[in-house]
């Protein structure tokens, strides 16, 4: 014992005498002794303008550090990463997209949060309950600067066209499936000239059924660790026969009308769109009509939503003055006053619940119904998140352009998709 | 030649010196494509090499490659998937290839006869083969939407017949790619089967008609067989790009690579797939391989034709 406290005594010494020496000469010469950091982001015009400007207001606050922001293609990105780790050369703080991290932290790319500077009970309490998606064994791997949630955006004037109140938009699924009947156009021939709902499977529509509509029928995506598959059930059948019944039993959309559903939108030719936060800056240039935004319909009176985000998180080779400086600038980053940039300039809501949570977003028309539905939100782990999502636009397709019974898409889906997990975790 | 007789080539007089002519041309040709050699042999050979291996670990990038035998190859014919695509890589051949033949074949034979503004109309055919086939299958893809916007199916529709779903079908989405394939080949091979007829010396054909020989026998009997080596060309380059094909699939199906339901996906797709997303180096070296040993046995194949000649 006695020995122990000689040696910590000691080493409190010597590091005092480090932290005495390390202001002298930070203090004497700046830039002799600046470090620095990488960034790693994907491009995204508005994500790199808005991350140029907290660099800038984060070196201003400390000087010694740069942030150098390197962005790659978003195709490319988890490539790049993984090619520098194999190099020795990964970035200090990167984005990664919460569905990631799992690959992340078994390719040894990412390192925990130091919990002396980032406390979990702070995290837990300042942050949207979604932010668990970044734990693992007790320890958090990441930050969010900012969070997505999905709504359902609709066109006005194409309410108002079809006879509908343009202020009242769909609250239940059934009210959903009345409105996009009364907006939809087809010719002589059958084929569609204006959809009520743009469908898009690849996009947004798997995340809507697998983790909103399927939770509104009663069920579960994947059991509470998220170990299993939980989607083969009475409510995961009910739940895809709703979706794939808007195009085969409803006729009220088709997969593929105008090549994407955010174009189907955006050319004013859909009546609605299940649709994320990050469309917003898309959606905010059009110009030939009025569109607006509400929480997800709901079925039996219950609510639903997905939250997502990209979280930013220390790299795995970050050590010494480096790791401290990206210490530094991963709280920056996920501070208030980043995320207040975030908003203006990206649209992205905000991580954290004060900034989030104010009087002025809650009711704003636009970003209101997205915060809102953060409140119910739910992040489901993901270990493999392209291969998952193939496995819902395979199990979709089946059902629309094979006619496959839906319980047996639902089985052979579900068998396919614990084969993944299962994968993952013998890794 | 006297600049020759340097004091360095003195000293090597001896052994040097006494080599043949022949001998000496020799080495200095070695020495000369020594640099390509090697720079082959690093940049083809190693990797390749290093491929083979790679197939036989279980390496993901991230981690060390350990070795697990045939283990890839146990799962690759065991995948369900694999034989798909495997199919689908042989639709795009075996029907790709003869059609483009054929197509190329009959423009390039009445093209040959044109005699009217030969040059504009062959350069238009060659047109195509000169823009990206990324922008090529953008462009297609916007022709095989559904109404209202697609070209194709607004064409249909005005001749009264019912909008085909084309690219969203499982089984119209590989014979449209497949077109569009065809399509943006058909220029070059339209070129070198015209040069080919041309190098057909005119005299054959002065003499068949005195001897009174229809058209359709001098086609037979002269065009034909002695376009052989140029058709052969065409059939094997021709197959190694359906053996191949990535771009127009991945450009025209990107919401879903190689869908729906895996119905257009080629090998090369399967590879990158394999690879780039899912980071599975070994099972996708494995796929390698595979399409390795095809595309070597269509060459070798290529050559033992050639040989018959």
């Amino acid at each position: 014992m006695r020995f122990a406290t000689i040696a910590r005594l000691a080493l409190r010494r010597q590091l005092l005498a480090a932290a005495i020496a390390l202001g002298i000469l930070s203090s004497g010469s700046v830039g002799a002794r600046a470090v620095e950091i990488q960034y790693w982001q994907y491009v995204f015009d508005t994500r790199v303008q808005a991350m140029s400007e907290v660099i800038k207001q984060f070196e201003a606050e400390n000087p010694g550090i740069t942030v150098k922001q390197v962005t790659f293609p978003y195709a490319d990105y988890q490539t790049r990463l993984i090619a520098a780790k194999a190099a020795g050369r990964g970035p200090d703080v990167m984005q990664l997209f919460y569905g990631w991290l799992d690959t992340f932290i078994a390719g040894k790319l990412v390192q925990p949060l130091p919990k002396a500077s980032f406390k979990d009970a702070e995290i837990e309490r300042d942050f949207f309950p979604i932010v668990s998606a970044m734990k693992r064994g007790g320890q958090y791997y990441g930050l969010p600067t900012a969070v997505r949630s999905m709504a359902l955006f609709y066109n006005k004037d194409l309410f108002q066209k079809a006879g509908l109140d343009p202020d009242k938009p769909p609250q239940t699924l059934d009210e959903l499936v009345a409105a996009a009947k009364a907006i939809t156009k087809r010719d002589a021939a059958g084929n569609f000239q204006q959809v009520g709902m743009a469908l898009d499977i690849a996009r947004q529509d798997h995340n809507w059924w697998r983790e909103i509509l399927l939770r509104q029928y009663g069920g579960e995506s994947y059991s509470a660790d998220g170990s299993k598959v939980a989607y083969n059930s009475e409510a995961g059948a009910r739940s895809l026969e709703f979706y794939t019944g808007l195009q085969k039993l409803h006729r009220v959309g088709q997969e593929g009308f105008m090549d994407e559903g955010q174009a189907a939108f955006r050319g004013g030719l859909a009546g609605m769109v299940v649709d994320g936060t990050f469309r917003i800056a898309s959606y905010k240039t059009i110009q030939g009509f009025k569109w607006g935004v509400a929480e997800l319909p709901t079925q039996d009176g219950r609510k639903a939503n997905f939250g997502s985000y990209f979280a930013n998180a220390i790299g795995a080779s970050a050590t010494g003055e480096k790791l401290a400086a990206a210490e530094k600038f991963l709280a920056f980053i996920s501070s208030e006053k980043a995320m207040t940039i975030w908003l203006d300039k990206v649209g992205e809501l905000p991580a954290r619940r004060a900034v989030a949570l104010t009087e002025a977003n809650i009711k704003d028309p636009i970003y209101g119904p997205f915060i809102r539905g953060l409140d119910y939100a739910a992040t489901p782990p993901m270990v493999d998140e392209a291969a998952q999502r193939q496995v819902s636009i395979d199990m979709i397709n089946t059902v629309l352009l094979k006619n496959t019974p839906i319980t047996e898409a639902l089985a052979a889906a579900a068998t396919r998709e614990q084969a993944i997990l299962d994968k993952f975790k013998g890794k | 030649m006297t600049a020759l007789t340097s004091p360095r080539s003195a000293g090597l007089s001896g052994p040097w010196g006494r080599l043949s002519i022949a001998t000496k041309q020799i080495v200095w040709a070695w020495t000369f494509l020594a640099l390509p050699v090697l720079f082959f042999a690093a940049v083809r050979f190693y990797p390749t090499l290093e491929g083979f291996y790679l197939s036989l670990t279980d390496w993901d990038l991230l981690n060390e490659a350990r070795f697990i035998g045939l283990d890839n190859y146990r799962k690759l014919f065991a995948d369900p998937v694999f034989w798909q695509v495997f199919a689908n890589t042989f639709a795009y051949l075996v029907f790709g290839t003869p059609i483009a033949i054929v197509l190329s074949f009959a423009i390039a034979y009445y093209l040959d006869r044109v005699t009217v503004l030969h040059g504009l109309i062959r350069a238009l055919y060659f047109l195509p083969y000169l823009t990206t086939a990324a922008a090529m299958a953008w462009v297609w893809r916007w022709f095989y939407q559904p109404p209202p916007i697609g070209v194709i199916n607004s064409i249909l529709g005005s001749l009264g017949i019912p909008a085909q779903p084309f690219l969203r079908s499982v089984d119209q989405a590989l014979p449209a790619i497949m077109l569009t394939a065809i399509w943006a080949h058909l220029g070059f091979q339209i070129i070198i089967f015209m040069a080919g007829l041309r190098a057909i010396p005119t005299s054959y054909y002065e003499a068949a008609r005195i001897d009174g020989l229809g058209e359709g026998a001098i086609l037979r009997r002269i065009t034909i067989p002695l376009l052989k080596p140029t058709t052969v060309f065409l059939v094997v380059f021709s197959s190694i790009g359906f053996l191949r094909i990535f771009d127009q699939v991945y450009n025209m199906t990107s919401n879903d690579p190689g869908g729906p339901l895996n119905s257009t996906k080629p090998l090369v797709l399967m590879i990158y797939q394999t690879a780039f997303s899912s980071y599975q180096m070994g099972y996708a070296a494995a796929q390698t391989v595979v399409l390795f040993v095809i595309l070597f046995s269509i060459s070798m194949a290529q050559l033992w034709i050639l040989r018959n000649r």
